[in-house]
């Protein structure tokens, strides 16, 4: 039988096996960023133990940054103690780090791939769910907690147990007015918001392999948000032109051998999966989410479910809580129901392919006056390439307010928060309770579909505007 | 980490599912630099009205004095979401030894193992079976035995640990002290790869 993309490079990373336990798994690159790493840097401290390979690790401060006047010191006391022990902590144990005003700073998974630190084959980790988004170079890229900061801190390894395997094929040609965000939306709704744990998935088939890579990386972004412990794509043409030519990536004779290699990384035909789920691609419509967490998502034309319409009581119970949450009701259609605030960011959708998306829709237009719009590009090099295209002025026509790079209003960290009771369209990756500021109401989309709502105020369906 | 043989507690039950980590401890309390004081934020936005510590929501679980233990039961796919090991602190801090549930999402039940916080996994009629249980009840987590038991009807059930986490937990030992202990061959593993 033959090997899974997963099963090859999982295989070449197994230090050894522990008697009747997990394996040794050896990691290749491991990112730092500021909220999850200070018990890390401690713990090791503690133990009088120095970082085991500090050269394979890379640090950015994006979680607790503000995305206004970051040459200034951040006002936040705490935000900024958090962020100055990262410039210690790094300092003293000889980590790189790309920190405010670093002309590499950003979201740390949008910078590991910009920088070509992000390759394929290689097992990659981070005190962050969002890990996952690495996994579209084809690689094991996983989120791990602070203790096992520690441990890759101590040896490099960590003690994994090998996961279940699944693969989704996505077969055929999209519809107008979908995109990427709107696949892994549609497969969450599907799968729902714990239907993949305990499972590595793997995206497969042709509508798959002609995405491009910030489109791969928003799949694999979410696939933490079905449970799964990562996704991954086998790496293809597509992924090596995108890597050529990235500062941390081989050149010349040593890229031609590296992608030799990387040919070799895709699932054979007569691999096994655990399970598999196969999709058309034109079953999939632009999505929303309506509830309070990432698998309460439907079509945007469609209609909340009815309670009627669910068999489980506890079903029956979590939209019952949910919908109270986000003052909503059961049937009811989203299409046409004013919002008060547009996110356009986060590690899921704030690349460069995701901004000239959003110009397209706007470009010559302008926000409705009842909306606020926050737009944050996910690097400092995300926002000079979006002023080279001239992208920014038009947002700034447009009536949006263009960010410096950080996770923002995704997780309300900083200052950029929504109020409480009010709603809004987010290209975020997270919809629960409170998670863009304490009471904020989150309806998850695609830049399509903000940008849609951005401009005429509500729940609009973006074929209407296409 | 202190070893860890057996809890025998009331339960604080929490019937609700999909609990991820932004409700255990929400973002805006992860500025902190070390992993003390993460109880008192435990479900902070749960607990208390307009985050106001005067203001507790009456009928949250936490808030209701009948209620206690250093078992927490809870719907399932406990901790989704956001890997942060807060959560665990949070939980742990709060006082709680081990949490049980009929489904736990992968990263929190590695950092609840990782903070000697149980994740016991039971079935779902087990669990319905807790719920259904007095605030008085007592449960018996034996990690020894791999066993749960309701002390008042006897009735029990057998769960599953990883064997490595589990000598881990009973002696105390961590995953850095295994991994320390094989450097050699984590260095000759490098080496070959070369």
């Amino acid at each position: 039988m033959g090997a899974t993309l997963f099963d090859k490079i999982w295989n070449q990373h197994i230090v050894q096996q522990v008697n009747d336990g997990p394996s040794v798994l050896y990691i290749d690159r491991h990112f730092i960023h500021e909220v999850t790493s200070p018990q890390a840097f401690n713990g090791i401290e503690k133990r009088g133990l120095p970082l085991f390979r500090p050269k394979q690790i890379v640090a950015t401060a994006d979680h607790n940054v503000p995305t206004l006047h970051q040459e200034l010191p951040i006002r936040d006391e705490l935000s900024r103690l958090q962020v100055q022990q990262l410039i210690e902590n790094c300092a003293r144990h000889g980590v790189e780090l790309y920190g405010l005003g670093h002309p590499n700073q950003g979201i740390v998974h949008v910078i590991g791939p910009e920088l070509g630190v992000t390759q394929p084959g290689m097992t990659i980790v981070c005190g962050d769910s969002h890990t996952s988004t690495h996994g579209a170079f084809g690689t094991i890229a996983f989120g791990i907690g602070t203790s096992e900061v520690e441990m890759v801190f101590a040896a490099q390894c960590l003690l994994q147990t090998k996961p279940k395997q699944m693969r989704i094929n996505i077969e055929g040609e999209l519809l107008p007015g979908v995109v990427a965000k709107d696949i892994i939306l549609y497969i969450i709704a599907q799968i729902s918001a714990g239907g993949a744990t305990g499972y590595f998935v793997e995206y497969a088939g042709s509508a798959i392999r002609k995405l491009s890579m910030e489109a791969r990386m928003t799949i694999c972004n979410m696939s933490i948000e079905m449970g799964a412990r990562g996704g991954l794509i086998a790496p293809d043409e597509t992924t090596f032109a995108y890597m050529e030519g990235r500062p941390f990536a081989p050149a010349g004779e040593a890229f031609t051998k590296k992608v030799a290699e990387w040919r070799e990384l895709y699932s054979d035909t007569d691999a096994a999966f655990d399970m598999e789920l196969n999709i058309h691609a034109d079953q999939i419509q632009p999505m929303i989410t309506f509830g309070t967490n990432p698998g309460m998502g439907m079509a945007i034309n469609d209609s909340i479910p009815t309670y009627e319409s669910l068999e489980a009581e506890s079903e029956k119970a979590n939209l019952k809580k949910a919908l109270t949450y986000m003052g909503l009701q059961a049937g009811q259609s989203l299409l046409g129901m004013p919002v008060q605030h547009v996110f356009i960011g986060s590690c899921t959708n704030s690349r460069i392919e995701d901004l000239r998306l959003v110009a397209s829709m706007v470009k010559g237009k302008k926000k409705h006056p009842d909306v606020q719009v926050l737009i944050v590009p996910g690097s400092q090099e995300v926002a000079r390439q979006a002023k080279r295209e001239g992208l920014d002025s038009i947002f700034q026509d447009a009536g949006f307010e263009l960010r410096q790079a950080g996770c923002s209003a995704c997780l309300g960290m900083n200052e950029d928060k929504v109020p409480a009771g009010e709603y809004c369209v987010s290209t975020s990756n997270r919809n629960f309770e409170g998670r863009q500021g304490a009471g904020a109401r989150t309806l998850l989309a695609s830049p399509l579909t903000a940008a849609a709502a951005a401009l005429t105020g509500i729940i609009t369906d973006v074929r209407t505007l296409l | 980490m202190k070893p860890l043989k057996e809890i025998e507690s009331r339960f604080v039950p929490l019937p609700i599912e999909n609990i991820d980590t932004d409700q255990i401890i929400p973002a805006r309390f992860l500025k902190a630099t070390t992993r003390d004081g993460f109880g008192k934020n435990l479900f902070r936005d749960w607990r208390y009205v307009h985050d106001d510590e005067q203001q507790p929501v009456a009928g949250f679980v936490l808030n209701q004095p009948r209620f206690s233990g250093e078992i927490l039961v809870a719907g399932k796919n406990f901790g989704c979401g956001s890997s942060r090991e807060h959560a665990a602190w949070a939980l742990k801090d709060y006082g709680f030894k081990a949490v049980v549930s009929s489904f736990f999402a992968d990263i929190f039940k590695n950092n609840a193992l990782n903070n000697g916080v149980i994740p016991v996994r039971v079935s779902d009629a087990f669990l319905a079976k807790i719920f259904s249980q007095d605030a008085e009840a007592v449960i018996q987590i034996n990690i020894e035995q791999q066993t749960i038991t309701i002390l008042l009807t006897g009735e029990q059930e057998t769960f599953d640990i990883n064997p490595y986490k589990k000598t881990c937990l009973l002696n105390g030992y961590d995953d850095i002290d295994y991994l320390i202990s094989i450097k050699d061959s984590i260095e000759k593993y490098e080496a070959a790869r070369k």
